[in-house]
């Protein structure tokens, strides 16, 4: 199941893209998802299809080569090994801030709610999860913080520059 | 002191709020230890030995005195009545019960306080020089700095699951009182062309199984920078760092691994690709004006920089002479001086202070330093600005409350971790090899005579303790299930940082303290006019100690 981050609430969608794995063909029509190396190796044949195309990067992955040309994907999805594993933190920033990545950005893995807020803020949109299960849970994670302390590229402005801002009144009232 | 403004203290109490939720969980049974463990450790939650045990962020070591009255409150309500000052400036409190622990941490928000990033695999509490913004060998205050970087790795989406711990430090002055050559960042001000003041970076200091020191990967770097820098850093080593091998996993030894030189260029490419990327990491002048009139200096008075009374009572009273003479350093404004208070009476638990005393300090701060004080990295604390002629009134307000003990960075100052005492790693317990060291030198004379000489134990490899970095580093040890204490000497966390040597063979519970007298009457026999412990041990070696110790030993 897809939690897919739909006009900033969560919502359940179809996923739409087969996964296809290294050793199998890639089918003719219908989106598919194959892993970065191959995308890489047969870039001229996957992106001539008509239909859309989205790459895995495994934990360890690295970015090399794909940044530049993620603009041609649908799709890129990142994978959380297990939850201690922060490196898709950073792997999402740079897909997003440094090489303007537009399309969906999913987390797949060991995805807990209370990271959600986290990865949301890194651009991820979409989050690969095993049920249908606390919607509302979901969107209470990503509201539980409303300030930021910095700015990731998810177009919320951080205190410092909100404070910096402020009338010199607004100044005043906020540390009487 | 920086206060809170409309901002922090919304993303503190909803945090508050968020754990609140989280322990409903966890004691509702929907949320497993296991699963609840990534939780609590956000929170400075640890599982210890017997109990939870909560550490509080004191940033970059700062207390107002209404802190502190509000930590003496917690320990009376949620805990046995004291608390613990950490090597890293902060507070932890040993007993608190699970369901406790939202209240506890809505009382700290009161009081513009919290418990963030004081564990987990984040980066931790800023600490900095404990007489920032008052000493005289002050290129700049470092404090409006930490604040900086405070508020930027409070809970950082990108950062907050880093390969291992991150511990930053920063120092504004000549001396470094911050051991920033044994933090993952360590951050020294300097002066570049045009004399304009930035920073000096190093990276990959740290202590732990393998102690390094960090190395210098930017000779300057400008302040609007900073944040940018920093970035690049943390992004590589999220990156790169490694991820299979617990030990392993610190900045340190990515460092170590491909070379500072190496390390440097790649923080530089990632920091130029940030910066061209966009501006929004550098903080706006107004919001660093806005921050930087938060340190201001205080409304000193002009004062003579001789005060009679107080030359009066020193001549009539030896102990008062003594503590001033060990317990006070030079103040930058005429007439006044920096006070250090001692968690460390003769016999006691280095850092403990119970909440009675705790609240007689901030009493005291009121009356004397402006109702602040600070934590030092050797857990003792200071009033940082307090009149000449009010030191006198001061001691013997301490010295009521047995607080006016004359040891600051003496022999009796020792750092001691945890150790079997509280710690489900320990090999050996370390506070009562502490407390018998203490007693054993406690004279006072003595203790003077000895000099500066710190004795730091751990009582495992993690070295909490900071054992590596002691004049006389002690390690407990485990031999076949019998309690044994490694000893290394020469190790220092100052400007020349360096890491101790062992001594030789391990030695036993009851021979330990007779090995640190032998070290310290070797010292004596063979220091020469005006030298310290570690002007003694550089010029001769281990060598002299090795024969006395193991000569002694085997009599
Ligand atoms: C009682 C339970 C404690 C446990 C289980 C514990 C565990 C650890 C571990 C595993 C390390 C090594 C981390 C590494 O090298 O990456 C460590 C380091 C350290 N701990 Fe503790 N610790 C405890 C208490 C404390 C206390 C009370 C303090 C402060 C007074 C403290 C201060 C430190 C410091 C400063 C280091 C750092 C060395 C460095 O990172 O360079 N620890 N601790
Ligand atoms: S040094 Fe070892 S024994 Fe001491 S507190 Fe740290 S982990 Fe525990």
């Amino acid at each position: 199941m897809i939690l897919r981050n739909i006009n900033n609430r969560f919502e359940f969608v179809e996923d739409n893209f087969e996964r296809i794995e290294d050793d199998a063909p890639v089918p003719a029509t219908g989106a598919v998802l194959v892993s970065a190396n191959r995308w890489l190796e047969e870039h001229d044949a996957l992106s001539g299809r008509a239909e859309p195309v989205g790459v895995w990067i495994e934990g360890d992955g690295d970015l090399e080569g794909l940044g530049e040309k993620c603009a041609q994907l649908e799709l890129v999805a990142l994978r959380f090994p297990v939850f201690k594993d922060g490196r898709a933190y950073s792997q999402a920033r740079l897909l997003r801030e440094r090489y303007g990545f537009k399309g969906e950005l999913r987390a797949t893995g060991n995805i807990l709610r209370d990271q959600l807020a986290f990865m949301e803020r890194c651009g991820f949109d979409a989050f690969e999860l095993d049920e249908r299960v606390g919607l509302e849970q979901f969107n209470k994670a990503l509201t539980e913080i409303s300030v930021c302390y910095q700015p990731t590229g998810d177009g919320r402005v951080p205190v410092y520059q909100l404070r910096a801002a402020r009338t010199p009144l607004e100044q005043t009232r906020a540390t009487a | 002191m920086y206060r809170y403004d409309e901002f922090d203290h919304k993303i503190v109490t909803e945090r508050v709020e968020q754990f609140r939720g989280q322990v409903a969980r966890r004691l509702s049974g929907e949320l497993s230890e296991d699963e609840f463990k990534p939780l609590r450790l956000m929170n400075g939650l640890y599982l210890q030995l017997h109990a939870y045990m909560l550490r509080v962020a004191v940033p970059y070591g700062t207390l107002s005195s209404k802190q502190l009255r509000q930590l003496a409150h917690i320990a009376r309500k949620y805990d046995k009545g004291y608390a613990h000052f950490t090597t890293r400036q902060n507070v932890q409190y040993n007993w608190p019960r699970l369901a406790d622990v939202p209240d506890i941490l809505k009382d700290l928000a009161d009081v513009e306080m919290h418990a963030l990033q004081t564990s987990g695999n984040c980066i931790r509490n800023i600490t900095t020089d404990p007489y920032a913004g008052v000493s005289a060998d002050e290129l700049e205050d470092p404090r409006p700095w930490a604040e900086i970087l405070r508020q930027w790795s409070s809970l950082h989406p990108e950062f907050s699951f880093l390969p291992r711990k991150f511990k930053i430090a920063i120092n504004g002055a000549k001396e470094d009182r911050a051991a920033i050559l044994f933090h993952d960042i360590g951050i020294g001000m300097a002066r570049g062309d045009n004399d304009e003041v930035g920073f000096r970076v190093y990276v990959g200091g740290g202590q732990g199984r393998t102690p390094m020191i960090a190395e210098c990967i930017r000779e300057f770097l400008p302040k609007a920078d900073l944040l940018a820098y920093m970035e690049a850093i943390l992004r590589v080593y999220n990156r790169f760092g490694r991820r299979d091998n617990l030990y392993k996993s610190r900045i340190k030894i990515l460092v170590h691994q491909i070379g500072a030189e190496d390390m440097a260029k790649q923080v530089e490419v990632e920091f130029a690709a940030i910066q061209k990327q966009s501006d929004s990491l550098k903080v706006p002048q107004k919001e660093v004006d806005r921050i930087l009139a938060y340190f201001a200096p205080k409304n000193y008075e002009s004062l003579g920089e001789f005060a009679p009374e107080t030359e009066e009572a020193r001549l009539a009273d030896e102990a008062f002479a003594r503590w001033l003479d060990v317990n006070t350093a030079d103040h930058k404004v005429p007439g006044y001086r920096i006070v250090n208070i001692s968690t460390k009476p003769i016999g006691g638990i280095p850092g403990d202070m119970s909440a009675d005393d705790m609240d007689a300090v901030a009493d005291l701060a009121d009356k004397f330093s402006f109702s602040e004080l600070r934590v030092t990295h050797k857990q003792n604390l200071t009033f940082t600005d307090v009149r000449r002629k009010d030191l006198h009134a001061l001691w013997k307000a301490l010295d009521e409350r047995g607080l006016a003990s004359a040891n600051i960075s003496l022999i009796t100052d020792q750092i001691a971790c945890p150790g079997l005492d509280y710690c489900n790693l320990a090999n050996t317990r370390s506070i009562p090899i502490a407390q018998e060291i203490s007693q054993r030198f406690e004279d006072a004379d003595l203790q003077r005579r000895i000099g500066r000489l710190h004795i730091n134990i751990s009582g495992c490899i993690n070295a909490c303790g900071h054992h590596h970095v002691g004049h006389i580093g002690i390690l407990g040890v485990d031999k076949k299930g019998v309690e044994y204490y490694q000893v290394g000497l020469g190790g220092s966390s100052d400007n020349n940082g360096s890491i101790g040597k062992i001594v030789g063979p391990a030695f036993a519970r009851n021979e330990i303290v007779d090995a640190i007298g032998t070290i310290v009457d070797t010292y004596l026999d063979q220091r020469v006019d005006g030298e310290e412990f570690l002007d003694t041990y550089r010029r001769i070696g281990l060598q002299p100690f090795k024969e006395t110790l193991y000569d002694t030993a085997q009599h």
